[in-house]
């Protein structure tokens, strides 16, 4: 089996997005859209953990540079998060990240976004429209290079 | 410090070198995941991951029989990692914990994978493709539960006093109880009285019973209550701590009266030169600067609204007992608490903005509140209802439902309550004057609980007449300023003209003033119509996410009465579980630092939300406070030498997590 089998370009070809979610809204709200059931496109695995301020560059560039398309991170929105303010450290983090990302022509394929406990209509929307947009940038790179 | 223990001493601590064998349990949950996911697939690649020693299909895992399988597995195949894939942790981890934990494994060698609410119901019609995300998602799981580490949850000790926000119905209950049960209750109203919005309604449905009259005595026996701290005019402004150790600041606005010396006798309103509109009756008729809220109020005190107050001083020369200080300031107290109830009510939708029905733009057309404090006889026309362009007691009387509910330019929501409160308010003006003729428009009509279908038949009876359809165009005659509604008859299919005297908006349920800022404190999850959120909409009703928070009343959707005040007392039980055992479980989720790594920068003290960091003796090494670090992870992530760790979320675990997303990685090592 080869990459490209797996992942083939072209119309069929799907996006591998990974999913950040903090424990309290993001991932609360992925459950709604679950149990509304908002159709979204299978292009999304959810890594949970307690706050999005725990997501470190590091594990976005491990994803990036093990073949993900696109790396999602997302919170409380800002005033709502459970400790406090962890998702404005968050937000400079995942900013600073995407700013080193820019001079490598990544930084499109990182997202932040604020999605509640009560959005999972919001949830699915972000899928689709992340999905579409990572559709548009193509396969990451990565994996041309790792072939 | 010293009384945070450990709960769970029976579970060995297995060394790390020893060998990982790991269970995999996949739900079908019925056919919720069975339906769309190929679970024997799926259960049949896992297997052939390493370390996996046994995987096991069940139609419901959660079931007696599907843990009994883990259980009987975990001895059969010496199991010291277990990964349920199912529906959600954040309703079913505690259930699985407990099964492993009872088998002598930590609880926290469970991994739980969501392959419901985040794979089979959102991928219903690509079956194959979810379940290739099926597999993905728990091998995830397989390769970070191999890398879990055994913790232990803590004990922390709960003060046995409660925190009601809001003494309306719902809140007077909820500390009614919990007083009752002999608990100490701090109870914060905002407003100069307690009593809510029940205290403005005139009569209630479906007994048509005196509100005030039924829920006056109740007023009187939480003010009576030695155990209940009634904080009226009152606000919560910070809230800080965790389950069982709320500290909370809390602002008393000045009244600019001494509430222990005045008598509540009101002689200083009679002096009082001001009148501005009494917002008590909804802005009908005046009240002084100086007044009493309203005849029935507890406490019984009178308040200066300093907004108008001109600075005469009559009334302080009319006041006997010289309870008048124009100097007050606002006044903190800081409480301590083990459970929360935010029972911080609704307020009604306000139909000005947008003119609905002309409401603002035609005399003639007032609110249900309003049409309330006109039939109460304390109200501002001693009982008459009468229409406010010329003051004549109104013949034709038309009521509009569903203003500010149902209808996607304002709340889409049902409010519940508008349809029977309607019902009863053409009774009340059709019994007091039978002469009067009444016309309801609906869209539906909903009488759900018990006796409201009775008392929809009664005004059937009574002769109310119900039209099946809303108004399409609202009119002034500008003579008699009667109001011309043109409306078609859902039910014949006919357009109809008519002219009401007066025309009465039922305006529904929306979240209050305020409840913004006490989602903010107390951390809650706000809904996308702006009420707060429950922790489950069915098994978990006045719950939060917030263990030691609980939610009673209108803060978590529209309710009726009876409801309301048995969500009051529902909240006072669930607290006194706590209360009463003295204790709350904490998660066991903390940062740990490692001493040998950590070279003192101090980044992480900045970065802690809770100051749950501080430096060691010799200021030299980070050393964090279990008891308040709240395992969030943000100092985690900052510490530039990787000293800091998160348990249950380490590096290295949530690596493993990251490479297993894409098999690529297979591919490409």
């Amino acid at each position: 089996m080869n990459a490209e089998a797996q992942t083939p370009i072209g119309d069929a070809w799907e996006p591998n997005i990974l999913a950040f979610c903090c424990n309290w809204c993001s991932y609360a709200g992925a459950d709604l859209a679950g149990v509304s059931r908002f159709q979204y496109p299978p292009t999304v695995k959810i890594l949970r953990v307690m706050c999005s301020s725990r997501v470190e560059p590091a594990f976005i560039l491990k994803a990036l540079k093990d073949g993900a398309d696109g790396v999602l991170v997302a919170g409380c929105h800002i005033g709502d998060c459970h400790y406090i303010d962890g998702n404005k450290n968050a937000e400079i983090r995942i900013n600073n990240t995407k700013k080193a990302l820019g001079k490598l022509g990544f930084d499109k394929r990182l997202r932040l976004e604020w999605i509640s406990a009560s959005e999972g209509l919001r949830f699915s929307e972000v899928i689709r429209d992340f999905t579409e947009e990572i559709k548009k940038l193509g396969q990451n790179p990565v994996k041309e290079v790792k072939k | 410090m010293s009384d945070i223990k450990g709960t769970d001493n029976k579970s060995a601590v297995p060394k790390d070198d020893e060998e990982k064998r790991v269970g995999v349990f996949v739900c079908e949950c019925g056919v919720n995941i069975g339906g769309v996911v190929n679970t024997k697939a799926v259960a049949e690649y896992i297997g052939t991951l390493p370390g996996v020693k046994v995987t096991s299909v069940n139609k419901f895992t959660c079931s007696d029989s599907g843990q009994a399988d883990i259980q009987s597995k975990i001895k059969e195949h010496k199991l010291n990692r277990v990964v349920v894939a199912a529906c959600s942790p954040k309703t079913h981890e505690p259930t699985f914990r407990a099964c492993i934990e009872e088998m002598g494994l930590n609880q926290y060698f469970l991994e739980f994978v969501n392959i419901r609410d985040h794979c089979s119901w959102i991928h219903m019609w690509e079956k194959e493709k979810a379940t290739e995300k099926a597999k993905d998602l728990i091998r995830m799981g397989v390769e970070r539960a191999k890398l879990l580490e055994p913790l232990q949850a803590s004990e922390v000790p709960v003060t046995d006093k409660a925190l009601v926000i809001g003494a309306g119905v719902a809140g007077m209950q909820s500390a009614l109880d919990l007083a009752d049960m002999g608990f100490h209750v701090y109870l914060v109203e905002k407003e100069p009285s307690i009593g809510g919005r029940m205290a403005r309604f005139d009569k209630v449905f479906p007994t048509n019973d005196c509100s005030i009259c039924i829920l006056g005595p109740k007023m009187v026996e939480v003010a009576r209550n030695k155990n209940i701290h009634i904080m009226s005019y009152s606000e919560v402004k910070a809230v800080d701590g965790y389950v069982g150790n709320f500290n909370v600041k809390i602002e008393h606005k000045p009244r600019y009266i001494d509430v222990a010396k005045c008598t509540g006798c009101a002689k200083c309103s009679e002096v009082c030169p001001v009148e501005v509109p009494y917002d008590f009756n909804e802005g009908l008729g005046t009240r002084k600067a100086i007044y009493v809220p309203f005849p029935q109020a507890v406490p019984l005190r009178a308040l200066i609204d300093m907004d108008n107050c001109i600075s005469c001083k009559a009334c302080s020369k009319a006041c006997e007992s010289k309870a008048i200080n124009y100097d007050m300031e606002p006044s903190y107290t800081d409480v301590n608490v083990g459970v929360i109830i935010g029972a911080v009510g609704f307020k009604t939708y306000d139909p000005e903005p947008r003119h609905d029905f002309g409401y603002g733009l035609y005399d003639n057309i007032i609110t249900a509140m309003e049409f309330e404090r006109l039939l109460n006889a304390a109200g501002p026309t001693g009982g008459h209802v009468v229409r406010p362009s010329d003051c004549k007691e109104p013949i034709r009387v038309g009521f509009v439902n569903c203003v500010g509910s149902r209808d996607k330019n304002t709340n889409i929501y049902c409010s519940g309550v508008c349809c029977m409160y309607t019902i009863k308010n053409a009774q009340l003006l059709k019994e007091k004057r039978p002469e009067t003729d009444h016309t309801i428009m609906y869209i539906d009509i909903r009488t759900p609980f018990r006796g409201y279908e009775e008392s929809y038949n009664r005004s059937r009876n009574l002769g109310v007449k119900f039209l099946r359809g809303r108004p399409v165009e609202v009119t002034e005659d500008p003579v008699t300023k009667n109001i011309k509604v043109r409306v078609e008859d859902t039910l014949t299919g006919e357009m109809r003209n008519l002219e009401f005297d007066l025309m009465v908006l039922a305006t529904g349920i929306v979240p209050n003033e305020g409840i913004g800022q006490i989602q903010q404190l107390l951390k809650l999850s706000k809904a996308a119509d702006g009420l707060l959120m429950e922790a489950h909409p069915k098994l978990k009703p006045v719950d939060t996410t917030i263990d030691g928070v609980f939610l009673a009343g209108c803060a978590s959707g529209p309710k009726d009465i009876p409801y309301a005040v048995s969500q009051g007392s529902a909240c006072a039980g669930r607290a006194t579980i706590m209360l009463k055992n003295k204790k709350a479980i904490t998660e066991g989720i903390t940062a740990v630092v490692n001493p040998d790594v950590c070279v003192g920068c101090q980044v992480c003290l900045s970065m802690c939300p809770f100051q749950a960091i501080r430096m060691d003796e010799q200021g030299v090494k980070a050393n964090v406070v279990k008891a308040l670090c709240k395992g969030c992870g943000t100092c985690v992530a900052a510490c530039p030498t990787g000293a800091l760790e998160q348990s249950h979320f380490k590096n290295k675990q949530i690596l493993a997590q990251v490479k297993n997303v894409f098999k690529f990685e297979e591919v490409a090592a």
